[in-house]
């Protein structure tokens, strides 16, 4: 569905990614982990053409992305959560929700849409009218993969879910993740938290300083003596 | 002194019909700062070229009001697009200090190309309309009306801000531009669609003023600081607070000058604003 080939990308002189290849099949839950300052933001920021690519290419189902503007990059079917959540604050939780349906092909969906989102999160519902920025972080974890379902996406693309909550969320937005998994959704994550992710993903990618370290199904990454000494420690 | 003054009363209503009009100009330039966090120092000298529009093109060419209305607002739109992509857009992510003296710079050249186009004669619409005249208390229609109307187009733009997507996207722009792209938004067309609004705000503007007040190319000094303060006493981009302090402000002149003298009305308005500057320089409803 989604393949990147030989793709490097920076922030002006500063290079970010190097030859970085991977390749998310239809049906699959792919993460990418890797420590802080690895890359991974990055790699999600170029597949939203958020940052141009500088050499390589990335393709969803066989299309190149290199002359795709960003803002029309959700109607190939690509839809991301970004790192922090990044919902409109001020905003109403159904607002920020009605943002995430704004292009044409999605905006006739929008109420059958919305009824799905909060069957899948009643507490949303509940929320509704409520601004968004006053929502605690899992919450709003919620309400921005909400969001991204509401484009009726072919591809969810999930930037670090757990940063910057507390433990006892961080386990309730792993169980989402599962959760969309079941509603049959393919699905990109950008991890830190190693051991959580590889419970709820099919393959992995272990990503550092911009390169692609490793590469293998979940079981096989946890079993590696890498990433068991470097990342599952304790 | 009686206790209930029948002039007071007057001074009053007119104060709110000023409010409304003083409000739609707060509104434009609250809209655009609050969206692309640019203030249009210029917005007043769009307001006066929108002016001239109505009275040529009633007053030379015949056409009719309504119709005369109606170019006017396209104009300043299609003016507040062109000052987007010629001025704005380029000094985008400047220093705020540059983006106010580009569009002050706008300014003085809108002023002075007015004034060696039209020369500095003051000019009237010539449009008389009768007053509304209940008991002994007696209110101009052209007050009236411009206070309905700016009513009404206050009314439509919060519907449209609050009930539409692109709407939606205006109010989300100015909380997250880095991620519109991720909503399927160019933030480029927003930014546009906002101006052209800004600018359609400023020609209704026009309408509204060019009914009461004579035409000349400084008129723009007169509510430009005017409606600027209204804005920064409101909160700037807060259009809540805006049209509340465009509310006092017009109460203080009305009533103040209906005490001392109409000079004396704006002496207090102003005097009023520095003290709230000091009491509270986030404006009434601005965040710290």
């Amino acid at each position: 569905m989604l393949e990147l080939s030989r793709v490097s990308a920076g922030y002006g002189s500063f290079q970010a990614l190097f030859d970085v290849s991977l390749e998310v099949r239809a049906g699959e839950a792919v993460a990418v982990i890797g420590p802080n300052g690895a890359g991974k933001t990055t790699l999600l920021r170029a597949i939203s053409k958020l940052i141009e690519v500088s050499a390589g290419e990335i393709r969803m189902e066989g299309r190149s992305l290199g002359d795709v503007p960003a803002h029309r990059i959700i109607d190939l079917g690509l839809s991301q959560v970004p790192e922090h959540r990044r919902l409109f604050p001020r905003l109403t939780v159904e607002e920020n929700l009605r943002m995430g349906a704004y292009t044409a092909a999605a905006r006739p969906k929008f109420a059958q849409r919305l009824e799905m989102v909060y069957a899948l999160f009643p507490r949303m519902k509940e929320r509704r009218h409520q601004m968004a920025g006053t929502m605690s972080g899992g919450e709003q974890q919620m309400c921005a993969i909400g969001r991204a379902l509401m484009s009726g996406p072919k591809l969810l693309l999930l930037d670090e879910p757990s940063a910057g909550l507390a433990p006892v969320i961080v386990q309730s937005i792993f169980d989402l993740v599962r959760k969309i998994r079941e509603e049959g959704y393919t699905v990109m994550i950008v991890e830190q938290n190693v051991r959580q992710v590889l419970k709820v993903v099919d393959r992995a990618y272990l990503l550092e300083v911009g390169r692609i370290k490793l590469a293998g199904s979940a079981a096989e990454l946890l079993a590696s003596a890498e990433i068991q000494k470097a990342y599952v420690g304790l | 002194m009686q206790i209930f003054d029948i002039f007071l009363l007057e001074a009053v209503l007119n104060g709110i019909l000023f409010g409304g009009v003083l409000a739609l100009l707060a509104l434009g330039l609250n809209l655009i700062f609050g969206v692309i966090d640019v203030v249009w120092i210029c917005y007043a000298e769009l307001m006066m070229l929108g002016m001239y529009c109505v009275f040529f093109l009633h007053k030379v060419h015949g056409l009719p009001l309504v119709a005369a209305f109606g170019a006017a607002v396209v104009l300043v739109a299609f003016l507040g697009v062109l000052l987007h992509v010629l001025v704005i857009r380029p000094v985008l992510n400047s220093e705020p200090i540059n983006q106010l003296l580009v569009t002050g710079g706008v300014l003085t050249f809108l002023q002075a190309a007015a004034t060696l186009a039209f020369g500095i004669d003051f000019r009237n619409l010539g449009v008389s309309m009768p007053s509304l005249a209940v008991g002994e208390i007696s209110l101009p229609w052209s007050r009236i009306s411009a206070a309905l109307t700016a009513l009404v187009a206050m009314t439509a733009l919060y519907v449209f801000l609050k009930k539409t997507y692109l709407g939606t996207a205006i109010r989300a722009i100015s909380q997250d531009r880095a991620i519109m792209p991720l909503m399927g938004v160019s933030p480029s067309r927003i930014y546009l669609l906002t101006s052209a609004i800004g600018g359609a705000l400023a020609g209704l503007g026009a309408c509204l003023l060019v009914l009461q007040y004579d035409v000349h190319p400084a008129i723009g000094l007169t509510f430009g600081p005017l409606t600027f303060m209204v804005c920064v006493l409101g909160g700037l981009g807060n259009m809540l607070g805006g049209f509340i302090a465009a509310f006092i402000f017009a109460q203080l002149i009305a009533v103040g000058g209906f005490y001392f003298h109409l000079e004396w009305g704006y002496v207090m308005a102003f005097g009023f604003f520095i003290i709230m500057m000091f009491a509270r320089p986030q404006g009434i409803l601005g965040a710290k």
